[in-house]
């Protein structure tokens, strides 16, 4: 007897009204291999995991999951296969251990051994000391092992987890990862949707989804390898490597190009020539070497490339004048909520025209430090200055120089998109001529035009990011704060607002930002790393990887240094313990 | 590991386990314990004190023209009874604007010639009664009361033999005719449509918002135990919120329970199926807890307060009005309720009470069940 | 800053008339409430069903019967036989009330006896019963005047009169008095849900990082909800006018004066609960227990009078109570400055009170 596969896919088409989110796929996703499901915002990514749980039916075609039909048979579906969406249902008011025990009567498993089983997925998940807390008090990384203990339940055929890992800081996104390969190498068939591509190079197989078609089936290693000898490291750039790489994405062989530290990692376009890009860089002291192709670059590639490198609303800015003035410092900031220390003894200067950036683990305090720098939260000890300034008590002229986006870009959803841009405008007291022009600037260089009646949830997760970006900076400020301006965006999108923001940083703005993807921490000047309230690491983003080089890993990535840093935190307070 | 469970065991264990859920959510969930111990309670004590249409104490003011004996002791015999509090003057002009202003209920005037008008009977009033027709339940309860005293002090001093017809009341099941001892009752079908529509609306939306709603649907477990896992521990809500008003109101409002407990029991799990059917169905449409609040407010709340029966009289209303109230659950409980308590177990009413609530529970949890269909399309 | 406040509020007012679904739930359901509630709302008593047990079968006991018969307040006479029968229909609440005439009756009243029928009401429905002995009585007495014309004495009379109101049409009370409590409904909901959904929804903090301040806010938040509380009042207040025919006495303008203060207090309320509510969830429950006690403590269902010393002071703090005294007089009493004025101060401390709380909550965000 032959066992059919995990997973077939055949001819499925999906619409909604006028919109097709799925078209044609055919596909098949294999037992005891991790499938990645990967594609920009709005490919169909969510709608495919939904169908495969059964949870919509297709517009035509079949799907089969473990050998039954989503259709006619979704109840051996439901048996079949394990499914965590993308907010997954914990229930906050329950404990973790009362979570585990809803799930597994839902999923039948019998009373013997259920004990066992709970005990097995609680050391799995790491999670045995907070069995008796509320989900609801969990930290997202925790939150989300354990919405996979919860899908885990019944040791299901089929795992199908839509993008487990947003939100989830790089430890808690490694010990995802892990158990999850620990699964599949017991034969388990795992679809994890995700736009993280560093995780997608990972996985045994692929399934690339653009605009509702499957663009690439296979392992990531084969695409990645298209891309052989077409991709580059610009290293030793002297001066203004954001302005090297401005001129760099503007050559016309250039397909991508991103800022790694102190390098800049270019794309370039099929059978191209590097000369060009050495030509371009030499000025700046900036040396082309050609390096291994990664799964990223042969994604941006085959959706057609990154964005070109000039930003038009940066050109219309005006310098901000120059003076020796630190735009944001703390000195000992410290915050309590009662007995638990929030931030504790923070303290850091970020100088005018500096991109700064606060990395760490959930729940280690940048929300919180954040929101004291803001004057939204009163700090128990220590000061909080804006381009010298303590927002809280500062006049109203003062919160001109700040521009603030909040996280989950914060917007006005009854609103239009240009009632949301007019109101932006009149709170920051733009006169009436001046607020006319600005509206149309940004309306031009984020092309929001054809959304401009529309509700700002409606809008795609990209153009809600453009446009909350396009609010902050209504009143052109000179220092701008990113609480993590993109997460949830896909690659193109993100590329897309670095532009922005490099081309403003060049016009003396000064960023501070909060993030969880590691390649954005890549464009900082300098990264704070915040971890247990405290500032454990400040440094250059080279020199925080320098740092942690070991013989066996010389040349560490963003996350591997993140990662060794942490866990050396970790040791030092078992020392001290 | 786990054996084979028959399917009927283990659809017993999902909704086991679903009802212990819903039911350490409704323990630890401070909305919850609000809606269903606090806002009764402070509900039930204000229909006791604050609702009451018991008339009594109607300021009044006596104009005293005369200053004959036999009008002092007409004006004496306003001071005298506990309906009004009389304010004497001398002056109309006095007591006009008082009643503009809202102080005075009315007046009556006792005329400068009393005496003549009463010993002439030409026909001529002997008494004026002014009352404030801005408030028309006070003002008839003034004229009618202002007229018994008069016609009570005329027979006390012998003018008037006793009317030649005369009516003898008697209010059966309340003879105090206390408002308290029906608005109780009453308030009780309030207490309840707010549990089974505002509470149930509220969580259901809740967790097709947080997106718990899919989770649990990707799960073997099937739509009408999803749905059944959230009524029983509501259903048992608002059976002990029942018991429990009832108590409040047997014990401290002093409210009489000649019915048993049972039909008591009966005729509130009846009305519950109702109203939880109808929380239920519009959580399934608005899947979002502000426009459930707001439907479960103007559906179930307004409706239980205004077209019930219980503060106003569904006979006197148009027939098109009358014709709506026959859909609101809430007229059925009521009319039991008022019975069960003030009259005793009369199952003739009760039955067909109780068909017609669950006549229309079934109706909502038909419609739920088709629009919530297992998907998410 | 005035750019800065305008920008708030127009954004207020957009989010809540942009959307074609919300701008009906803002307009459509208090004027339908208006038209249903003015004719539900009604303590008249009209349309009942009455037994009549004649025991004596007379010429009186016919008399009586006919008159009840022709009487506005009845639609329909049940006969019954037996006393059982009585018992029978009350218990199933097929009739209000029932009259047993005993058999010497009419005996009586030709011997000039005083006669006496038996009248047996639903304590159940008490307040109905008791009005509706109240027109029982009217014909009693009728026949009893009656009689006496026919034996020549005229007994001695009295007059009544309704002032403001001469037919007491309850409507004439109801549907202004509804003006109040509908506006007051929605100008609550809004309000309390305004700051709750933004701090929900994260954009409240976009607001403290602009230069807008406390009390920018709270006016932003403020002159919506007012010109909406207002306009629906006004809009109430005038289908009373011209579709419900009730006679306007009073001064428009003072009228306005008083339903701006009274939005404006009401918005207070509503601004308070708003700024301590963390989610919507707790805003709508915040709302639904102010609401419901600032209805009932107002004299609108029962006058304030027939509460309990204690409650009555408890109803001074209620905006809805002093508006209603407002609203009544100006429609039906000529509305004097002076009585106007009494009513409008409370309402202007409650105003004054709330909506400073909300700037100082508001503030203590920032603390």
């Amino acid at each position: 007897m032959t066992v059919p596969a995990a997973v077939e896919i055949i001819g499925v088409t999906k619409t909604f009204g006028e919109l097709t989110a799925i078209e044609e796929m055919n596909a098949v996703i294999e037992r005891g291999r991790l499938t990645g499901l990967v594609g920009p915002d709005g490919a169909g990514k969510t709608t495919l995991m939904r169908m495969m749980a059964a949870l919509m039916a297709p517009s035509r075609g079949r799907i089969r999951v473990a050998g039954c039909d989503v259709v006619a048979e979704a109840a051996g579906v439901h048996q079949a296969a394990g499914y965590m969406p993308q907010r997954f249902g914990l229930y906050e008011d329950l404990s973790v251990i009362e979570n585990l025990r809803l799930y597994a009567s839902l999923r039948d498993i019998g009373e013997d051994g259920l004990d066992r089983t709970f005990e097995r997925l609680l050391h799995f998940t790491r999670l045995e000391p907070f069995k008796a807390r509320l989900a609801g008090r969990l930290s997202g990384g925790m939150k989300q092992k354990l919405g996979l203990a919860c899908a885990l339940m019944a040791r299901p055929e089929v795992l199908l987890l839509d993008e487990p890992s947003v939100g989830v800081d790089p430890v808690s996104r490694r010990e995802l990862w892990g158990m999850v390969q620990e699964l599949s190498g017991e034969g388990m068939a795992v679809v994890w949707s995700t736009s993280y591509l560093d995780e997608a190079e990972r996985c045994d197989s692929v399934l690339l989804l653009n605009e509702g078609k499957l663009e690439y089936a296979g392992p990531p290693r084969r695409l990645t390898a298209r891309l052989a000898g077409r991709s580059f490291a610009v290293r030793g750039i002297e001066i203004d490597r954001r302005g090297a790489l401005a001129e760099t994405l503007e050559l016309p062989d250039v397909r991508d190009g991103v800022i790694q530290g102190a390098s800049i990692r270019a794309v370039l376009r099929e059978g191209a020539s590097p000369d060009a890009l050495a030509a371009a860089v030499r000025s700046r002291g900036g040396v082309v070497e050609t390096v291994a192709p990664r799964f990223e670059d042969a994604f941006i590639d085959l959706l057609g490339g990154g964005p070109g490198g000039r930003s038009a609303i940066a050109e219309k800015m005006d310098r901000v004048a120059a003076s020796d003035e630190v735009a944001v410092s703390c000195r000992n900031l410290t915050k309590r909520f009662g007995s638990f220390v929030a931030t504790d003894d923070v303290s850091f200067d970020v100088e005018r025209g500096e991109i700064f950036g606060l990395l760490g683990p959930n729940g280690a305090g940048k929300s919180t430090t954040f929101k004291m720098l803001c004057g939204l939260l009163k700090p128990t000890s220590g000061e909080a200055l804006v381009a010298g300034h303590d927002l809280r008590h500062a006049p109203g002229d003062a919160k001109l120089k700040l521009g603030y986006m909040a996280q989950k870009f914060s917007l006005y959803g009854l609103l239009s998109v240009r009632q949301n841009l007019e109101f932006f405008s009149g709170v920051y007291g733009l006169a009436r001529k001046l607020r006319a022009r600005r509206i149309d600037e940004m309306i031009e260089t984020f092309e929001l035009e054809r959304y401009l009646g529309a509700s700002p949830d409606a809008l795609p997760l990209g153009y809600k990011q453009r446009l909350a970006l396009a609010c902050a900076l209504m009143h052109r400020p000179p220092v701008l704060f990113l609480d993590e301006p993109t997460s949830g965006v896909d690659p193109i999108t993100r590329r897309e607002f670095w532009t922005h923001i490099n081309a403003m940083v060049r016009r003396g703005v000064t960023v501070l930002v909060t993030t969880h993807f590691m390649d954005e921490a890549e464009y900082c000047d300098r990264v704070a790393l915040m971890y247990r309230a405290r500032v454990i690491a400040l440094d250059s983003p080279d020199g925080l990887k320098a740092g942690t080089a070991t013989p066996d890993l010389p040349e560490p990535t963003m996350e591997e240094a993140f990662i060794s840093l942490v866990e050396a935190a970790d040791e030092e307070a078992r020392a001290a313990a | 590991m786990n054996g084979t469970p028959t399917p009927r065991r283990s659809a017993r264990r999902r909704l086991g386990a679903l009802v212990r859920k819903e039911t350490r959510q409704v323990v630890r969930d401070p909305a919850a314990i609000l809606i269903a111990f606090v806002l009764p309670i402070v509900l039930l004590f204000l229909f006791a004190f604050a609702v009451s249409l018991d008339v009594q104490g109607v300021r009044l003011g006596v104009v005293l023209e005369s200053d004959a004996a036999e009008a002092q002791s007409l004006a004496a015999a306003f001071g005298a009874t506990r309906y009004f509090e009389a304010v004497p003057a001398r002056d109309r002009r006095e007591a006009a604007p008082r009643v503009v202003a809202g102080e005075l209920g009315g007046f009556v005037v006792i005329p400068q010639d009393f005496e003549r008008r009463l010993a002439a009977r030409t026909g001529d009033p002997i008494v004026q009664v002014i009352t404030d027709g801005s408030m028309p339940n006070t003002a008839k309860f003034v004229s009618s009361y202002a007229e018994g005293v008069v016609t009570s002090w005329l027979a006390g001093r012998g003018g008037l033999a006793e009317p030649p017809v005369s009516l003898a009341p008697r209010f059966w099941f309340n003879p105090e005719i206390e408002s308290r001892r029906f608005l109780i009752p009453g308030a009780i079908a309030i207490v309840m449509a707010m549990i089974g529509t505002l509470l149930t609306a509220l969580v259901v939306a809740r967790e097709w918002e947080r997106g718990t709603m899919e989770a649990l649907i990707s799960t073997p477990a099937g739509i009408f135990e999803i749905l059944l896992g959230k009524l029983v521990p509501y259903f048992a809500l608002g059976i002990i919120a029942s018991l429990g008003c009832a108590l409040v109101a047997i014990g401290l409002l002093d409210v009489p329970l000649r019915g048993s407990w049972l039909a008591l029991l009966a005729m509130s799990s009846a009305f519950l199926v109702a109203a939880l059917g109808q929380g239920m169905l519009i959580s399934a449409l608005a899947r979002n807890q502000f426009v459930a609040a707001q439907v479960a407010l103007l559906s179930g709340f307004l409706p239980a307060l205004l077209l019930s029966g219980f503060l106003f009289e569904i006979d006197s209303m148009p027939a098109i009005i009358r014709g709506i109230t026959y859909v609101v659950a809430a007229r059925y409980y009521v009319a039991s309720l008022q019975t069960v308590f003030l009259a005793g177990d009369a199952w003739s009413v009760f039955l067909p009470n109780m068909l017609a609530m669950l006549a229309i529970g079934a109706v909502f949890f038909g419609i739920t069940a088709l629009k919530t269909r297992k998907s998410l399309d | 800053m005035i750019t800065r406040l305008t920008a708030q509020i127009v954004k207020e007012i957009l989010s809540y008339l942009r959307d074609p679904k919300s701008r009906m739930v803002l307009i459509g359901p208090p004027l339908v409430q208006l038209m249903v509630f003015s004719f539900a709302v009604t303590l008249e008593v009209d349309n009942v069903r009455v037994a009549v047990l004649d025991q004596d079968g007379g010429r009186w006991s016919h008399e009586f019967v006919q008159r009840l018969d022709a009487a506005g307040f009845v639609r329909e006479i049940l006969y019954v036989e037996r006393p059982d029968d009585i018992v029978e229909l009350i218990d199933r609440r097929k009739v209000l009330a029932a009259l047993r005439f005993p058999a010497d009756f009419s005996r009586d009243v030709a011997a000039q006896r005083p006669a006496a029928a038996q009248v047996i009401l639903d304590g159940r429905r008490a307040n109905s019963s008791q009005v509706a002995l109240g027109y029982l009585n009217q014909i009693a007495g009728d026949i009893g005047i009656a009689l006496a014309r026919a034996r020549g004495t005229e007994p001695p009379e009295i007059v009544v009169r309704h002032w403001f109101n001469p037919n007491l049409i309850y409507q004439w009370f109801v549907v202004p008095s509804l003006s109040g409590t509908l506006a007051m409904l929605i100008a609550l909901l809004v309000t309390s849900l305004s700051i709750a959904r933004e701090r929900e929804l994260g954009t409240f903090d976009q607001l403290l990082v602009s230069p807008a301040r406390p009390i920018e806010i709270i006016i932003g938040k403020t002159v919506p909800a007012l010109v909406i509380g207002t306009v629906l009042a006004s809009v109430m207040i005038s289908a009373g006018v011209f579709v419900f025919s009730i006679p306007f006495t009073g001064s428009v303008a003072l009228l306005l004066g008083g339903v701006m203060l009274f939005i404006l207090s009401v918005v207070g309320i509503g601004l308070t609960v708003s700024s301590v509510s963390r989610t919507q969830q707790q805003a709508i429950l915040g709302t639904f227990s102010a609401a419901v006690p600032l209805v009932l403590l107002s004299g609108f269902v029962t006058p304030v009078e027939n509460m309990p010393g204690w409650l009555q002071i408890i109803a001074q703090a209620n905006p809805l109570t002093h508006y209603l005294i407002i609203v009544r007089s100006s429609f039906l009493k000529g509305g004097p400055p002076a009585d106007i004025l009494a009513a409008a101060w409370p309402m202007a401390v409650i105003a004054l009170v709330t909506l400073s709380a909300a700037i100082v909550i508001v503030k203590r965000n920032l603390e």
